[in-house]
């Protein structure tokens, strides 16, 4: 059902999908094509609904990739088995087709060029999508200190983003560190196994740099890592962080 | 049952208070802890949602809708102040 734009609501509106592109076996980036966008801050999210013949709704939330300069809104997607939403997302949608979206949402998990400071991102899993859009945000308007993420994955074929993060290091010369935690290729010179205090000690600027950190990924990795981050000296309040979870995908 | 936090409610609260509220600050009524609504913790398998004090464990805000209607109880927050601009 259509209803007229108004200020203060977040309206409900098509987005046309464009391309898929795969990032690994369980995950695909989709590009939208949405005409009444008003833009998004990096790190920021958007819920997207579902709707059966029956008039059953799933609605879920997902983190933007793309950066508020690029032409589209990229969601990155991961499949999670017995989703209501997700399957359908990354095995189901095809160029052309079109989907509810609302956005974008959030303020917390945001990172703009603004806000001085070395940056420092930390990654679980599919919790490296805002990264996405923070470094190519950062890339885009030269953001200021060189931004540093730590990315942790199973394998380095569960690494989303591989060459563009790859890209990132060697001709913008973001600091990108990978931790594998149960698969490494021969000859693997990243780390070997679960971010700790003494790697996060290692990659991030001193606390008396006061670095802005930001952590995204699973509840566990999430709250290790910004433990690990205040007992080596970082001040909570320079530490945000972002959950998510097996919602029912 | 794993949690989320305030950012993945953000959507449904912004739909209630015609604002973003991730970044408002709350105040627990139990044990007197103030931080943002993003740092709260979110449980959502319940029927409805359940919010949680990430301190103490209080359940300070409980969402549910109820044919169609969204109804909200912020009974366990003693002070909620959304972020102006």
């Amino acid at each position: 059902m259509a209803r007229a734009a108004l200020p203060g609501r977040l309206n409900w509106q098509l987005g046309r999908v464009i391309e898929l592109t795969e990032e690994t076996a369980r995950t695909k980036s989709i590009s939208f094509a949405l005409p009444d966008w008003a833009g998004h801050r990096a790190g920021q999210h958007v819920d997207v609904r579902l709707t059966a013949a029956d008039g059953y709704q799933a609605q879920r939330s997902y983190s933007i990739a793309s950066a508020p300069e690029d032409e589209y809104l990229v969601l990155t997607v991961e499949r999670l088995e017995n989703g209501e939403v997700s399957p359908y997302l990354v095995d189901e949608l095809r160029p052309g087709d079109e989907i509810e979206l609302r956005g974008p949402i959030g303020g917390y998990f945001v990172w703009e060029s603004s806000l001085e400071g070395p940056l420092l991102l930390v990654a679980g899993g599919s919790g490296v999508v805002p990264f996405r859009s923070m470094l190519r945000h950062w890339a885009a308007v030269d953001g200021g200190a060189m931004p540093r993420l730590l990315y942790s994955s199973r394998s380095w074929s569960d690494v989303i983003y591989r060459e563009e993060l790859l890209r990132l290091g060697d001709r913008d010369g973001v600091d990108v560190r990978f931790a594998l935690t149960r698969e490494w290729p021969e000859g693997w010179q990243g780390h070997r196994g679960r971010v700790d205090r003494e790697l996060l000690g290692e990659v991030a600027s001193p606390p008396s740099e006061a670095p802005r950190i930001y952590i995204c990924g699973p509840t566990g990795f999430v709250e290790a890592a910004a433990d690990a981050l205040v007992e080596i000296g970082h001040k909570p309040s320079r530490i945000r962080t972002e959950l998510f979870g097996p919602t029912g995908g | 049952m794993e949690a989320l936090d305030g950012n993945a409610i953000a959507g449904d609260l912004f739909e209630l208070f015609g604002t973003e509220m991730t970044t408002a600050t709350g105040v627990c009524a139990s044990c007197g802890e103030t931080g943002h609504v993003a740092e709260l913790r979110v449980y959502s398998r319940a029927p409805g949602t359940v919010v949680r004090c990430p301190t103490c464990g209080s359940v300070l805000i409980v969402l549910v809708e109820v044919r169609g209607m969204a109804c909200i109880d912020l009974g366990g927050l003693n002070r909620l102040e959304p972020v102006n601009g």
